[in-house]
């Protein structure tokens, strides 16, 4: 079906002390999909996600990115946007968001432009010179997102992005996110706990087993929609 | 808000009720404990010498206390950076610490004269500690989660440092630059008493061997406004500077 697989993950097992996590893993997510990683808490898919980001190597088996198995190389290719939202109290939200261009050697001025263009976007106009405590969960979320969007990495990998969002405020985001990952197409895989956020949000579902976390099996998700088509379609009904 | 606030002023004005009241019940002799209005009286009849020793004392507690909180950050960042020298030189500072100042100021002395130096050095040496111990521990709890996030936003080891690294360790080196400038005042005492010629030491040891206890109480009250006005201006600078600091809690 796809040509180019973006990420390959191959027999990877990862074992934190006695502790098993990952048995013999394998996925392969092809260049623009957008992956749901499915599973129980603990069942390892957030190690999973630091070892295609390149936080971390497999105890055996194989992870590249682009291609690259170093952790260096699957480094440069990936952005990970964690569970916790951890935007820096000492910057405000278009400081935060800057970040990684400040870091890429961007000067403060246009990385601040750059992330503002973005924060329009986002729905996060207005809100450029907020400070963390200032903003509500899933505006810290976008802002992470933004952040993470900024790293300018063909993949994002994104951790429970909407784990600790009440209810109401999580169906807002996920929508968002559809519309957000629709307007800037990446390769994207997406953890999360919820198997009905994955299959609305994501192309396809893996589903991994509890401790230590193997492939169970796979589904078709709809994809990240269009708001406007979804509006439409909504309208017709 | 306004209740502490109030409270301390009137612990302080019950104290001092309760101490002018014992004085002059009891008869003591001034000599033995002066009574508050003796030390009001002392402030008031010497205050042309009581105010060129505190702008000397000042002096020595300003130039040591901003030497140790200079060299204290410098400290820390190596020792955060190096491991090897952390292995070597942290022990040491620790131990450094049991060693009495009041030992080594007769030394310092005889190697820097009578002059502004060996003072100091002596303020630089006592707050040097803290400042560098906080610091180092500030740079050293950052949060694993920052560091990781930074590593997948393209960041470098010294934009981890400048970005993250060091505005997380600010409200730890703040509370050590804090209690450095409580130090301060006393170390600038110990300093004068070694071997000083001017200054509040000076003056509180000349005024015992007269058996002037006023003079010794209007230079001790004279050195807690020194103390506390360092504070203070710690505080504010705090402030000013991580605003943020407080609210993040």
């Amino acid at each position: 079906m796809h040509a180019v697989s973006e990420i390959v993950v191959a027999d990877a097992t990862k074992a934190y002390g006695d502790v098993a996590v990952l048995d013999r893993v394998s996925l392969e997510v092809a260049a623009g999909e957008t992956v749901g990683l499915v599973g129980r808490s603990g069942c390892g898919k957030s190690t999973l996600l630091r070892l295609i980001a390149g936080l971390d190597a497999p105890d055996t088996g194989r992870v590249t990115a682009g291609g690259a198995e170093e952790e260096a190389a699957r480094l440069e290719r990936c952005a990970l946007m964690p569970q916790a939202d951890l935007l820096m109290p000492w910057r405000d939200a278009l400081g935060n968001a800057s970040l990684p261009l400040e870091n890429a050697g961007v000067d403060r001025r246009a990385a601040r432009a750059q992330a503002a263009e973005l924060f329009a976007e986002l729905g996060l106009g207005g809100f450029e010179r907020a400070r963390s405590w200032e903003l509500s969960g899933g505006m810290r979320q976008r802002v992470a997102f933004a952040r993470t969007l900024l790293a300018g990495k063909p993949v994002l990998l994104l951790d429970e992005p909407f784990g600790a969002l009440d209810a109401i405020t999580r169906g807002e985001m996920q929508e968002w996110l559809a519309g957000a990952l629709h307007a800037c197409p990446r390769t994207a895989v997406l953890v999360t706990h919820d198997l009905d956020e994955a299959l609305r949000l994501c192309d396809r579902v893996v589903v991994l087993t509890a401790r230590p976390g193997r492939v169970a099996c796979e589904l078709d998700g709809a994809g990240p929609a269009d708001p406007a088509r979804e509006q439409a379609v909504e309208a017709l009904r | 808000m306004s209740r502490p606030r109030i409270g301390w002023a009137i612990a302080l004005v019950a104290i001092l009720v309760a101490w002018q009241a014992w004085v002059r019940l009891r008869d003591v002799p001034d000599y033995l404990l002066p009574a508050p209005t003796d030390i009001l009286a002392a402030l008031r009849d010497d205050r042309g010498r009581l105010a060129s020793d505190a702008a000397q004392t000042a002096g020595e507690m300003l130039a040591g206390f901003a030497a140790a909180v200079g060299f204290g950050l410098v400290s820390a960042a190596a020792l955060h950076f190096s491991t090897t020298l952390r292995r070597a030189v942290y022990p040491l500072l620790v131990a450094s610490q049991s060693v009495p100042v009041v030992a080594i100021a007769p030394v310092l002395v005889i190697y820097l004269g009578f002059g502004l130096a060996p003072k100091v050095a002596i303020v630089a040496l006592v707050c040097f500690f803290p400042v560098t111990v906080n610091a180092l521990d500030g740079l050293r709890s950052v949060d694993p989660e920052y560091l990781r996030v930074m590593r997948t936003l393209r960041g470098s080891r010294l934009s981890i440092f400048r970005r993250v690294e060091v505005p997380w360790a600010l409200p730890a080196a703040f509370s050590g630059a804090r209690v450095a400038a409580s130090y301060a005042a006393v170390a600038a005492l110990f300093a004068e008493y070694a071997g000083g010629s001017s200054g509040l030491g000076e003056t509180m040891q000349t005024a015992t061997a007269q058996l002037d206890a006023p003079l010794v109480g209007a230079a001790v009250v004279v050195l807690a406004v020194l103390a506390l006005a360092l504070f203070a201006a710690v505080s504010l600078v705090e402030r000013v500077a991580i605003p943020w600091a407080r609210r993040a809690a």
